[in-house]
């Protein structure tokens, strides 16, 4: 029986100095890259996919069967690109941890790099994060300086160069063909797919995006072996994984456990709710996934699981809200969002999300109807699976579940002609007084 | 005005810096926004003209990247930017309070600056430290747990150049053009200073150590693990 939490990725993070190359080694650190090196770069990929890693940026797409769709032998260069352009409401693991362990993030991007046949990796990181970009330029010179990048590194042959790349402010840059764009110098509009990433990515060479906690995680796996990844977590959604917990809970923070943990031995963790209050609404995995209730306590958190009832585990953001919220007040924040962050290409995603906003603004101050709910249900359905990338199939999940759970809700803004609830009363200092 | 003489040989000289990091010249139009704007304290028309003249597009081209970009600034901010995040999470633990009484106590609207050019203020949407709501940033170093009276105390320090100090982040905040330039690709040497992690960031690993749990040993069959080839 594996224990209720199992810190990996987070275990040496109370140690003062473990984002220096000393500390890290100190933890056990750069072990796994020589280990990597030693074997063919196909048993490297073979080890991550027998591991069960899936994507931890969202998708849970195979890691492993990621890297192996890149051309081998095809003598063009290759690139790993990182996606380090957390902006997901809710999500706070890849911050942290390349705050914290930058090296960890690093060793893992040298050993993706070797079984990609990459000699150049980018970490686009998002801009507004400056400390986490000064640590992870100072943990890339670090480790220049002890011969685990550069040129014929550990006397392997294998060359690495590793950039570590500011963005400049937009949530589109996290969908992967768009912060490709951007990384080339322009507006980070999503491309078509096909040709994928693999195939034509940044220049139009092969490419691979991987999420930070994704290839983060890698080096444990290499060191410890794909079974003990494999025996965390549950049958298709195996290892550990970073759960972040915000909101309305007595103690917020970061929990790393097995995927399977349920919200409500999350909760029993972290304290319960704020002053015993009743838990109303809450996301598995950022407000892409939409919202779920307390019907949902023991789900299992792992992607089929949170997929059976309707939402995605996504980035493992549980947000979590009290019967102090409104609902139709925290959906249309989200909305607001989505509007900001519609990169424009499409029409749906750019005319659907500006739409959304003015009716859920209209039912928020008591001015809606009962016409306006299925009006915005039908410009939801109008959005999702019409949109040109995942940025617009994203903005409507919180809408529908909202108005699924909660309709009786946005009716009762309109029949008291405004919001029925104090905003005053969900505040931090508001529960305290 | 176009940059004088001596303004455009050092933009030169860490320009060909950071053209020279990348395998394609056009991916070093984002870090050369950056640094324009840590030249001037946002990105003008000369700018605009300067990584356009660089990189070999019009300027027409320059200036669709500069408007998708929400961190590149076409007027002058103030030397410290300040950000509050009223994204879902912060916003109804406080964030929307903050971010009102901040416009009132400073009398500016989005991206606007005081008239002493201290202070500008700007919401911010999910800025990735949910666990400590509701969040502010400065020039991109967070402030965590912020209420409305630690904010508006802030903002004062801010323009009364008291030292303030990030929660997460160096022991001295830098200025924006500053913090511009660390952006564009070059180093200060704060690197090193402020914790690995904040107290949110330790919970479950707290936790964990006081049950004794951990994730398992590998097992002897670890390295028999790897799918046969």
């Amino acid at each position: 029986m594996t224990d209720t939490l199992t810190p990996v990725l987070t275990a040496h993070w109370d140690q003062p100095d473990i984002f220096t190359l000393d500390g890290y080694r100190r933890a056990g650190g750069w072990q796994a890259l020589p280990k990597a090196l030693g074997m063919p770069p196909e048993e490297v990929i073979a080890i991550v996919k027998g591991s069960g890693l899936r994507g931890r940026g969202g998708a849970g797409f195979p890691t492993g069967v990621k890297w192996s769709f890149l051309p081998q032998g095809d003598n063009k260069p290759h690139y790993l690109v990182v996606n380090a352009d957390e902006s997901e409401p809710g999500a706070c693991k890849d911050v942290p941890l390349m705050m914290a362990t930058p090296h960890t993030l690093i060793e893992g991007a040298a050993i993706a790099s070797y079984a990609i046949g990459a000699s150049h990796a980018f970490i686009y990181v998002r801009g507004e994060v400056l400390h986490v970009i000064r640590r992870l330029r100072h943990a890339v010179q670090e480790a220049y300086a002890a011969g685990y990048l550069g040129r014929d590194i550990l006397g392997s042959g294998l060359d690495l160069d590793v950039i570590v790349h500011a963005g400049a402010g937009a949530y589109i840059c996290g969908e992967e063909t768009a912060l490709l764009d951007s990384l080339e110098g322009k507006r980070g509009l999503p491309r078509n797919k096909p040709p994928f990433p693999a195939v034509a990515g940044v220049y139009a060479l092969p490419t691979n995006v991987n999420n930070v906690e994704s290839i983060a995680s890698v080096p444990s796996i290499i060191l410890n072996g794909a079974d003990w990844f494999a025996g965390m977590g549950t049958e298709k959604s195996k290892g550990f994984g970073i759960f972040n917990l915000s909101g309305h809970v007595t103690t917020p923070g970061t929990y790393e456990a097995p995927l399977g943990i349920s919200l409500r031995e999350l909760l029993d963790l972290s304290g319960g709710m704020r002053g015993g209050r009743r838990l109303k609404f809450w996301t598995a995995g950022g407000s892409s996934a939409g919202i779920l209730t307390d019907q949902h306590l023991d789900v299992p958190l792992d992607f089929e699981s949170v997929a059976a009832v309707g939402s995605q585990l996504g980035t493992r953001s549980v947000q979590i809200f009290d019967d102090t919220t409104c609902v139709v007040g925290a959906v249309l924040r989200w909305t607001e969002f989505y509007q900001h962050e519609s990169c424009g290409k499409c029409t749906p995603c750019r005319e659907g999300t500006f739409w959304l906003v003015r009716i859920l603004d209209r039912l928020e101050h008591g001015q809606g109807t009962e016409e306006d709910i299925e009006k915005l249900l039908d410009i939801c359905d109008n959005i999702t699976g019409r949109a040109f990338c995942a940025l617009g199939d994203s903005a409507t999940p919180p809408i529908t579940s909202a108005v699924h759970y909660f309709r009786d809700e946005f009716m009762q803004h309109h029949k008291e002609g405004g919001c029925p609830f104090d905003p005053a009363a969900s505040t931090v200092w508001g529960s305290s007084s | 005005m176009p940059f004088s003489d001596d303004v455009r040989a050092r933009l030169d000289a860490d320009g060909a810096q950071i053209i020279g990091k990348y395998p394609g010249p056009r991916s070093a139009l984002l870090p050369l926004l950056h640094l324009v704007q840590s030249e001037e304290g946002y990105v003008s028309a000369d700018g605009i003209e300067y990584c356009a003249g660089k990189l070999g597009l019009t300027e027409t081209e320059v200036t669709g990247v500069v408007s998708f970009y929400t961190m590149y600034k076409r007027r002058p901010v103030g030397k410290y930017h300040v950000g509050v995040c009223t994204n879902t999470v912060c916003a109804v633990m406080g964030g929307s309070q903050i971010l009102a009484e901040l416009r009132e106590h400073l009398g500016v609207g989005d991206d606007e600056a005081t008239q002493d050019g201290q202070v500008s203020l700007e919401h911010l949407e999910c800025n990735a430290a949910c666990e400590y709501a509701p969040v502010m940033m400065v020039n991109w170093e967070f402030f965590d747990n912020m209420t409305p009276a630690s904010a508006r105390q802030l903002a004062d320090d801010l323009r009364t150049g008291n030292t303030v100090t990030p929660t997460r982040g160096p022991g001295r905040l830098v200025t924006w053009r500053e913090a511009s330039r660390i952006l564009a690709g070059f180093n200060d040497d704060l690197a090193t200073e402020g914790p690995a992690a904040g107290p949110a960031d330790l919970v479950g690993l707290k936790i964990a150590k006081e049950h004794g749990w951990a994730a398992p040993e590998p097992g002897p069959a670890s390295d028999q693990a790897r799918e046969p080839r």
